[in-house]
């Protein structure tokens, strides 16, 4: 089902799912990588995102904000968004921002590709 | 660790990230983008924008945006209520409206907040420095949908500054980017006028006689040309067309009927003639000219390599380069005019005399960079062809190009020497 891109290490192409794979720091660099696949993805018509945090140890101010555009990015886009692998630090500073409100979170990588299907399986309206 | 502890050490590792970028001043709008994206992510708010503040025009320009689409204008002008501050104590006197008038930054906040309520915005943080409002921040709610709290809008505050600091240098750098364009338009006004000035005497100059007019122009320009063909700087080329053109000035001290005689002067008027280089310099030395030597090149334009010019009778490398270049300038510029005593000579006759008197009269280096330079212009290698556009079109047959090529070849390997060695006297 997985469809491995280019840069497989970046992100995965699963049909119309792509999961994008944070590095171990999100910071400016990094989360502008992040943004620019996550963007690049809808642009493409893929409507459920996963962002994988296994190898991602610290997220600074500025990698939170990117992350926030991305998250805004895909609700105008009407693209549902999972944040997978969140080390119990990162998933605590997320709450306490708000992001975890906005997207699925998920343990892994698995549960969140699943979850995403369950959600496009519901029919619009239920 | 504590939810709050947590908090503290993500806004001091947010303090250090805009340290960071507020450093960055190659691209200022980059800059501000990343400031913005600080603020956002220290507090988890979606939406936010950094607007500055132009004193002079009690405009707010936003710089950087995140979330609130187009729903707010590019630039916003600030009425004057809020300008002047609650007590409106502004200047009064229109020269810097807004620098000591907004005090009152409440009355910004209470502005902009009304402007943008329905854009989402929540919180108006107003930039300072200074005591000098540079810009604003407006954020948006926060993500976690809890209102903002006391500790959250000093946190805005306390990022503010930063931010209000990256503004206001950028401020300075630009005002300083401003004087400095100014400071070269002025430069590059009063070059230009000492360039006309430079000009008129030129002309003054070749008024006086009648035989040569244009001539000092000339020489400015074979000068010009000469040096560029021997790797000159730009500035130095300048330099030394503004000698070309002054060589002469200090004939203007010589008496009009010595210079325009129809017939070969007498020693005494002679004399008289050749103190014109050194009244040049006497003449040109208190001017403040913008490039060094003018005032040299006047004096040393009549001395010759094998020492037996005038007024010191110099050696080879005691002339200044500039005077050598004027020197063959002047005599390429005689040689190759009309005077009433006879006919200007043919190219033939020049390559010759060149040839004859490369390190005698002349300096071999400036002889090859003057031949090169014809060269090339009869070739149609240079565009555009200045110095045929001064000696006629016609007047550098092609057959006479080989004997100019020969004579490069053999200034450049001293072969010149041995003939004229050869031909010399036993």
């Amino acid at each position: 089902m997985s469809e491995p891109l280019a840069e497989p290490t970046t992100a995965q192409a699963v049909v119309d799912v792509a999961v994008v794979y944070a590095g171990d720091y999100v910071n400016k660099m990094s989360g502008q990588r992040i943004e620019r696949e996550c963007l690049t993805r809808m642009e493409r018509g893929c409507r459920a995102l996963v962002i994988n945090f296994q190898d991602t140890e610290l997220v600074n101010s500025i990698g939170v904000s990117i992350l926030l555009g991305v998250i805004d990015a895909a609700e105008q886009s009407g693209t549902r968004l999972a944040f997978s692998n969140v080390s119990v630090h990162t998933l605590k500073l997320f709450e306490l921002l708000g992001l975890t409100r906005l997207v699925v979170l998920a343990d892994s990588e698995e549960a969140a590709l699943a979850t995403l299907e369950e959600f496009s399986a519901t029919p619009p309206g239920h | 660790m504590s939810d709050s502890t947590r908090m503290v050490l993500h806004a001091f590792a947010a303090l250090a990230d805009l340290g960071e970028e507020i450093a960055e001043t190659s691209d200022f709008e980059e800059m501000v983008r990343s400031a913005l994206h600080v603020v956002l992510g220290t507090m988890g708010i979606r939406r936010g924008a950094v607007a500055e503040f132009d004193r002079g025009t009690g405009v707010l320009r936003f710089v950087a945006s995140r979330g609130f689409g187009d729903t707010h204008p590019a630039e916003v002008n600030l009425p004057r209520k809020s300008r002047e501050g609650a007590n409106g104590n502004g200047n009064g006197d229109g020269s810097a409206p807004y620098a000591h008038a907004l005090q009152d930054y409440a009355l910004v906040e209470h502005e902009i907040h009304e402007r943008f309520h329905e854009a989402g915005v929540e919180v108006v943080t107003p930039l300072v420095v200074r005591g000098e409002l540079v810009g604003v921040i407006l954020l948006g709610g926060k993500a976690s949908g809890v209102a903002f709290t006391q500790e959250d809008r000093e946190l805005a505050r306390a990022l503010g500054r930063h931010v209000g600091v990256g503004l206001h240098n950028h401020r300075l750098l630009r005002e300083v980017e401003r004087r400095a364009e100014e400071n070269q338009k002025l430069y590059e006004t009063m070059k230009g006028s000492y360039k006309d000035t430079v000009r008129a005497f030129a002309a003054a100059i070749d008024c006086k006689d009648k035989y040569t007019q244009g001539h000092s122009e000339r020489v400015g320009k074979y000068s010009e040309i000469i040096a560029r063909e021997m790797g000159w700087g730009d500035e130095e080329v300048e330099a030394i067309a503004i000698g070309g053109y002054l060589h002469d000035v200090g004939k203007l001290v010589v008496d009009r009927d010595i210079i325009n005689a129809p017939y070969r002067i007498d020693a005494k008027q002679s004399s008289e003639l050749n103190r014109h280089p050194a009244a040049g310099y006497e003449i040109l030395r208190p001017i403040q000219h913008p490039f060094a030597d003018i005032p040299l090149m006047a004096r040393y334009h009549h001395e010759r390599p094998d020492g037996r010019g005038y007024p010191e009778g110099l050696k080879d490398e005691e002339i200044p380069p500039g005077a050598k270049i004027v020197s063959l300038a002047d005599s390429f510029d005689a040689m190759t005019t009309d005077r009433p005593y006879r006919r200007r000579r043919t190219f033939d006759e020049v390559v010759a005399d060149f040839r004859r008197n490369s390190g005698k009269q002349f300096s071999p280096q400036v002889v090859v960079a003057l031949c090169r330079a014809l060269l090339k212009e009869a070739r149609g290698e240079t565009r555009p062809r200045q110095m045929m556009r001064l000696l006629g079109r016609d007047y550098v047959p092609e057959h006479t190009l080989p004997a100019l090529e020969q004579l490069i070849a053999d200034l450049e390997s001293g072969a010149h020497l041995t003939t004229a060695q050869a031909s010399g006297p036993a």
